[in-house]
């Protein structure tokens, strides 16, 4: 039986129950995350359909509460922690993160390049005239 | 004194010189990288989106076509959804069946209900002559938001799968490490779903 055997076996993984200690955290954790987003989402649909902001501040008030809230979930309902169990989760995330903004920033400077350099419509007729 | 010898006992021993880590770290780990490719595939999506959001070849605008009532409901539905679903986790680490069962049951009417809304806005839009094959913008939209609810379809499917699995199979390491992954999967489409809601819905033109 090899060490990976051994730990599917594990007694401590089958009918015992976690310690009861861990599912007040636990809920704890949920009804902080719940009241967070709801607090965070109602102010997103609040800042998008109010007349309060100042126009051009409601975009990255919006970036604002929605990578806040991404982070309410990551905490408190992913359970993504600092501890030393979770380093190599966090440097993962660091990593998702780094190509989501390549894939995202990057195509949209290409694609505005593009654009700006692509003759119009009109450009267009008037060279084959 | 004893676990005072413990404690000192596990600072000074390096963590790369622990041995493997518990099936439970390791498992959520491979699931986690999974979960991050697949946020990377929306990445494209939506990096998609916001290049095509203005191209809409003089058909209809976003401004003319979303309803944010309705998508704050959608909203509230998921979200729901997703605290249920850690209730479910709770239940489960508890080993109490009822109370799992019970977590399960409004995990999958509150998606089924998101589900349900967001079929009835598609179904609407194509109606009126808003589908995907109207504009760049329109198609941009379907992919994204439609990629979006096809993971919440699947989601459901294995939801349904495992409580299956729970009661033919029992308590197994097998099975709880499943119903972790479902767990962390769930919770990420609702990350999924404030980058929509925030893109599509709320920073509309």
């Amino acid at each position: 039986m090899d060490e990976r055997d051994q730990r599917n076996n594990d007694p401590a993984d089958l009918e015992t129950p976690g310690e009861a200690a861990g599912w007040k955290s636990g809920l704890a954790k949920s009804l902080i995350g719940l009241a967070a987003s709801i607090v965070l989402t109602l102010g997103s649909f609040w800042a998008a359909g109010t007349g309060l902001v100042w126009g051009p501040g409601v975009p990255v008030l919006l970036a604002a509460l929605a990578i806040g809230q991404m982070g309410v979930h990551l905490v408190f309902f992913l359970h993504i922690s600092s501890g030393p169990e979770g380093t190599n989760t966090i440097l993962a995330l660091a990593f998702g993160v780094f190509v989501v903004a390549l894939v995202v920033f990057g195509s949209l400077i290409i694609m505005a390049n593009l654009d700006a350099g692509m003759v119009s419509m009109d450009g267009l007729m008037r060279m084959q005239r | 004194m004893n676990a005072a010898t413990t404690l000192v006992a596990e600072v000074e021993i390096p963590i790369s010189e622990r041995g493997p880590s518990p099936r439970k770290v390791i498992v959520g780990y491979g699931f986690w990288l999974f979960l991050l490719s697949d946020i990377i595939v929306f990445s494209a999506l939506f990096a998609a989106y916001a290049v095509l959001s203005g191209r809409t070849a003089d058909g209809p605008r976003g401004v003319q076509l979303f309803h944010r009532d309705k998508v704050l409901i959608e909203t509230g539905c998921l979200l729901a959804s997703s605290f249920t679903c850690a209730m479910m986790a709770l239940a489960i680490e508890l080993r109490h069946k009822t109370f799992m069962v019970l977590g399960a049951a409004l995990t999958f009417a509150l998606g089924a209900a998101f589900l349900w809304l967001e079929l009835s806005e598609f179904a609407g839009m194509v109606a009126h002559g808003a589908g995907p094959d109207r504009s760049a913008f329109l198609s941009a939209f379907f992919a994204l938001v439609g990629m979006h609810g096809l993971h919440v379809t699947l989601g459901l499917c294995w939801l349904v799968a495992m409580m299956a699995q729970v009661f033919t199979l029992g308590w197994r390491p097998m099975v709880l490490d499943r119903l972790a992954c479902f767990s962390l999967f769930w919770h990420a489409l609702d990350i999924v779903w404030i980058g929509v809601f925030t893109i599509v819905y709320l920073g509309v033109r």
